[in-house]
């Protein structure tokens, strides 16, 4: 039986961890690829990294981190975060990501995900959408979710499917960094449009809510920050609660 | 020893490198080329491949001779030989992803698309599922029966011959994830991404 997932994300900045778990017996706490081994030495089924650089000429410190990673972890590796070309994506999976995620390239340019679905396979593009509900429904934001747009997120969905992405990664922006779970409403209507898996991320405080967007919400995959990062909970205190109550889980 | 991992320009291979020489420790030789002397001098061959089955099997070709070799390998010589995920797939006579396309024909069957019963279940079939052996096989050693692999795809290897698949896994049927012919082992999940257990595959192959 194929099981669901546990995805922790890692926020990079410059080539170094924004937020982080704080384990004493890190050498270096700041180091993506440390972190990285953590999580998936601890069971994490994929591992996440969101570059968040913002200047231009230190955008190649994420291949490097790549790079390291993929040395050290055996487990799916995706990387999102100002990825805007087909050469920015090959990049990236030459240095050893397994997946990249497209987010407001995708938006600006739905052809980079078809021409890079057919390049690479659907298996290594991941559609991140960042939504946020305006008035009675859900608008796609851009730019880390600062821009707001007039595209409605279900039929963005529905036709990032069709233009070949392998899988979604849905953000709600309402519910981002909140702790107050995910928002089940969105992922329940996005998993019933759409026959290609789902991760769901943004708002996750408790590991109630991993099951709620498992459970409720249709997610194939959860993603995670903070209750990780904060050593709140490992991976392991996640999948046992998860087994516990029904949840396929690999253990 | 070498083992030699066949980079014909499809897909991303960086994740089977690493693995590999992770396993390798330094102490087995492992190359990553086209190089037809290389190939045919090496002691084992890793055929990786993602993308379609069209996409593989075209870029196979363009690379002159190449094809040739890896059947005198494998077919001629009973070398022993790893296709993963699409390199297991092109084992078939004949796939069906994006146009019918002709694969290496060194197992009889096809390749088509998963029947994910009217869209019951997603595809592609993502994610970690468990194996069941059903046939003793070399690659399997001291792995445990139901263990958990990463799978990634949409379409399945059929063989004619049943009693050559030596697992499956169970989504919307009855997945064939791994086959064995004599020295042809082919898995369609990713060992390179199956963690400590999938090394553990990738170190059963290397010791053969």
């Amino acid at each position: 039986m194929l099981k669901n997932r546990i995805i922790p994300c890692l926020d990079v900045k410059n080539g170094r961890v924004v937020k982080g778990i704080n384990f004493v017996d890190l050498k270096d706490a700041g180091d993506p690829v440390e972190q990285a081994k953590i999580y998936s030495d601890g069971g994490a089924d994929e591992i996440c990294f969101l570059d968040i650089t913002a200047s231009n000429e230190n955008r190649d410190t994420i291949y490097d981190v790549v790079e390291r990673t993929s040395k050290k972890c055996f487990v799916p590796l995706t990387v999102g975060g100002g990825v805007r070309s087909i050469d920015d994506i090959n990049k990236l999976l030459n240095c050893g990501a397994d997946k990249v995620s497209i987010n407001t390239a995708a938006v600006q340019n739905p052809d980079v995900v078809e021409k890079s679905s057919k390049k690479f396979g659907s298996q290594c593009i991941v559609v991140a959408i960042d939504a946020k509900k305006v008035n009675d429904s859900w608008k796609v934001f851009t730019h880390g979710g600062r821009n707001e747009t007039e595209i409605d997120v279900l039929e963005f969905a529905k036709q990032m499917e069709i233009c070949g992405a392998g899988e979604l990664l849905v953000t709600s922006m309402d519910r981002d960094g909140t702790q107050i779970g995910y928002d089940i409403d969105l992922m329940k209507s996005i998993s019933s449009k759409v026959n290609i898996p789902l991760i769901a991320s943004g708002g996750v405080g408790n590991l109630d809510h991993l099951l709620d967007g498992i459970k409720f919400g249709n997610a194939n995959a959860v993603l995670a920050a903070s209750i990780f990062h904060y050593g709140k909970y490992s991976i392991l205190d996640a999948k046992k609660f998860l087994h516990s109550k029904g949840i396929p889980i690999r253990i | 020893m070498n083992v030699t991992i066949v980079d014909y320009k499809s897909g991303n291979i960086s994740s089977v490198i690493n693995s590999f020489k992770e396993v390798a420790k330094g102490k087995v030789n492992i190359d990553v080329t086209s190089d037809l002397n290389k190939i045919e001098t090496s002691d084992k061959v890793v055929l990786p491949g993602q993308g379609s089955f069209k996409s593989c099997v075209d870029a196979l070709n363009s690379i002159n001779g190449l094809v040739e070799t890896l059947n005198e390998f494998a077919i001629t010589n009973k070398k022993p030989l790893l296709g993963i995920c699409v390199g297991l797939q092109m084992f078939a006579d004949i796939g069906y992803e994006e146009t019918e396309t002709k694969g290496l024909g060194w197992i009889s069957g096809k390749v088509s698309k998963i029947n994910n019963q009217n869209g019951k279940y997603k595809l592609p079939h993502i994610g970690w599922n468990q194996i069941n052996i059903v046939k003793d096989s070399k690659i399997y050693k001291d792995i445990e029966n139901n263990s958990h692999m990463y799978f990634v795809h949409s379409y399945e290897f059929l063989p004619e011959d049943k009693n050559l698949i030596s697992a499956t896994t169970e989504y919307s049927s009855n997945i064939v994830c791994s086959v064995e012919k004599e020295n042809i082992f082919g898995t369609q999940f990713h060992p390179e991404k199956s963690d400590k257990i999938g090394l553990q595959i990738i170190e059963n192959f290397i010791k053969l």
